[in-house]
């Protein structure tokens, strides 16, 4: 398939076919994170985990439309501040919902699933109600369209930079609030033994709040990201769902390193197979391994050790 | 049987004679419409369905939830919109119409089940519903075993045709030949990148649109991609369309995919001004989520654009803007279940019946002098006839009138030598 093709071509395509495979990855574990701190640490399956996502979504667009009437002269920085909103919005909701719901399931693991299912499917109606059901266009400010020229054949999309960027900052946030901060290792000791924790004096049940309006917070903020490649309407989340679990078990539901190590590889075998076979047909190839490694391993990559 | 032995007692004269005497008693108790044309109920329904003196009853079923909800909502709209236009102007037959609204829900097997309900226990009749194929295809044998009439509105892959369905959109044929014809005719284009959603509608208009390019224009087809329904990341993809270098994107790309694709497109530098693009799958209604400033510049291969400049689309626009908020915006599929009820009408009233029997035989050759798209006509496969559209992409989230053919395409749902 190369035969037609200059040297020089091929070399710019590679780079960016590469910088595209890091796009996708900062993507799965932009997305995953929020789910990783909810599954893994807390072993709440959370299908509702998308629906957080375009929650985050909505107040972008609902935030960029504010600016746009209020604020022209502001648009082009309306982005961080609707980042911060959406991360607000989502967490609150998160946190009501931990408080409604999913406190009264931490005993029953499983019906967490069906239980937050049913709310993917409540909140997906909500939007639907509130919002319409035709999907919302959020209008971005300029310097975040098009892309970068590198030369005259490479260029890199801007908003996958910026995905890029936001990434490793929410990822370093997300490894000092865990291992760092005091407030992190209460977090570990309630996932490694609640009994004990609860022993001395941690009070788990506000670890188990946070902890989950933490990891809705951070999909608020992916959601509102995404905004820059996809699609905003009322059932968008699920396009993200099956992925972030698929992330998440493969890479060994307790661990943010496992996580991570495991968007890598899913992102970069896929985005390497569909350069050299079709779309479908590399999601096909990308499952089979992750299913192939899973029989053979499946506490996923990295897995910690936790005491039942 | 009944029906045929009424048929054959029916002369032309013995139906006028019997609306004239329907019409006496009405007048002195209902004094506002016109019942000189209001035939007696007897003699206009038949097989018993929910049709009374004053009433008769359609169902309109889509998804008003679910993932389908973003496109048939605007089919729905446009359905309620031509029911409330025809009950303005005194209804069929002298019968307002009334109509019960169903749930599909996005799930086809919902849809079979309510087709069933709306058929069988609320005996409406006509059902202006459906959007995905996958829909129809549930709906087709439910239509057909309690002999049900569906108005059909969505352009699809073709290769189906039933006494019991109306298509008013266009098939695959009419939808991608003239385009690509144009394309290559105007552009000089020689190779083509399709890229679609991974179902059988792309797959089935991208096998034809293959065949066109390679048989007819003597073109060639550098690349051909699916991505699952869903799919929101499709750099890879554009980065194989930098490398091909192809005269024209042709995609047929579905859903929320639509708008990262386009996104995306647009952030890996691919100006769309300068390289040609032909979809077939963005009307106005997508628009709004992929933004017009991502797909400015594009073409789209449609029968109807919310622009298009004739009367009858003048009168029709700010009529739906009116019933449904000032920013909606009217696609091609929107249009076309705009169609349903009117067509629905017009075949009831030149069959003088409300017998499914009776509409399914007089379909063909029934006209649309109002459609907003301009005329149609429906075709003896029941498919209609009707004009293809280019349209431009603006800022704006309209299209401009690019080229339209001059005259009717005929709906060939099942294409020779395309198979």
């Amino acid at each position: 398939m190369f035969g037609d093709y200059s040297i020089g071509d091929l070399g710019s395509i590679f780079v960016m076919q590469g910088f595209a495979g890091l796009i996708l990855f900062s993507v799965y574990v932009l997305m995953a994170l929020g789910l990783a701190i909810i599954f893994g640490q807390m072993g709440v399956i959370n299908m509702a985990h998308g629906e957080f996502m375009i929650l985050g979504a909505y107040v972008t667009w609902m935030t960029s439309n504010v600016f746009q009437s209020y604020l022209p002269s502001l648009f082009s920085g309306y982005f961080f501040l609707a980042m911060i909103l959406a991360f607000l919005a989502s967490g609150a909701l998160g946190m009501l919902v931990e408080w409604v719901l999913i406190r009264h399931l931490y005993k029953r693991p499983l019906d967490t699933l069906l239980a937050t299912w049913g709310l993917s499917l409540m909140l997906q109606q909500a939007y639907r109600s509130i919002f319409g059901a035709r999907e919302v266009g959020v209008e971005l400010p300029q310097w975040m369209l098009g892309s970068l020229h590198v030369t005259d054949s490479i260029e890199v999309p801007i908003n996958g930079v910026f995905v890029m960027g936001l990434t490793v900052l929410i990822t370093i946030a997300v490894a000092y609030i865990m291992f760092r901060s005091r407030w992190g290792r209460q977090v570990r000791a309630v996932v490694q033994n609640r009994i004990m924790a609860g022993a001395v004096g941690i009070n788990t049940a506000k670890v188990d709040r946070y902890t989950f309006a933490l990891g809705c917070g951070i999909a608020g903020v992916a959601g509102s990201a995404f905004t820059m490649i996809g699609s905003t309407g009322p059932t968008s989340g699920q396009l993200y769902i099956v992925d972030t679990f698929l992330v998440v078990v493969f890479g060994g539901a307790a661990s943010l390193l496992g996580t991570i190590a495991s968007a890598f590889s899913i992102s970069q075998t896929q985005s390497t197979l569909e350069f050299f076979m079709s779309g479908s047909m590399a999601k096909v190839l990308t499952l089979l391994a992750v299913v192939g490694i899973l029989m053979l391993r499946p506490q996923g990559l990295f897995a910690l050790k936790v005491r039942k | 049987m009944s029906d045929e032995t009424n048929q054959g007692l029916q002369s032309a004269f013995r139906r006028k004679l019997l609306m004239g005497m329907a019409a006496i008693p009405a007048v002195t108790m209902l004094p506002r419409s016109s019942f000189a044309q209001t035939p007696a109920t007897s003699a206009v329904n038949t097989t018993g369905l929910a049709v009374t003196d004053t009433e008769v009853t359609v169902g309109i079923l889509h998804s008003a939830t679910g993932t389908m909800a973003i496109s048939e909502t605007g089919s729905i709209e446009a359905e309620k919109l031509a029911i409330e236009q025809i009950n303005a102007a005194g209804g069929v037959l002298g019968r307002k119409i009334k109509f019960i609204q169903e749930d599909g829900a996005s799930d086809w097997p919902t849809f079979a089940e309510k087709a069933k309900k709306l058929l069988v226990n609320d005996k409406v009749a006509a059902i202006m519903g459906c959007w995905t194929s996958a829909s129809r295809k549930a709906v087709l044998p439910v239509m057909e075993q309690y002999n049900g009439m569906l108005y059909y509105p969505t352009f699809y892959e073709g290769l189906e045709q039933s006494k019991n369905v109306i298509y008013t959109g266009q098939e695959a044929t009419q939808q991608i030949l003239a385009g690509l014809n144009w394309i290559a005719k105007e552009k000089g284009a020689k190779s083509f990148f399709f890229i679609g959603s991974d179902y059988i509608w792309p797959r089935t208009s991208n096998k034809i649109a293959r065949k066109h390019v390679e048989n007819v224009l003597k073109g060639k087809v550098v690349g051909e991609e699916y991505y699952a329904l869903g799919s929101t990341q499709f750099n890879s993809v554009i980065n194989k369309i930098k490398l091909t270098k192809p005269d024209v994107i042709f995609t047929d790309v579905v859903g929320g995919s639509n708008v990262a694709f386009y996104k995306q497109l647009k952030a890996a530098g691919i100006d769309l001004s300068k390289q040609a693009l032909l979809t077939i799958s963005v009307t106005e209604d997508e628009i709004d989520g992929i933004g017009g400033e991502n797909i400015a510049g594009a073409y789209a291969c449609m029968k109807y654009f919310q622009s298009l400049d004739n009367a009858n689309n003048k009168a029709f626009v700010p009529a739906f803007k009116k019933m449904w908020g000032e920013k909606t915006v009217i696609g091609d599929v929107t249009q076309a279940a705009y169609l349903g009820p009117w067509l629905w009408k017009l075949t009831v009233e030149k069959a003088g019946s409300f017998d499914v029997d009776k509409i399914a035989a007089a379909s063909p050759g029934v006209e649309f002098k109002g459609a907003p798209e301009g005329y149609v006509r429906i075709h003896e496969n029941h498919h209609l006839w009707s004009k293809t559209r280019v349209g431009r992409a603006k800022l704006d989230g309209q299209f401009e009138l690019i080229y339209e053919t001059a005259d009717l395409v005929e709906p060939d749902p099942f294409p020779k030598g395309y198979q």
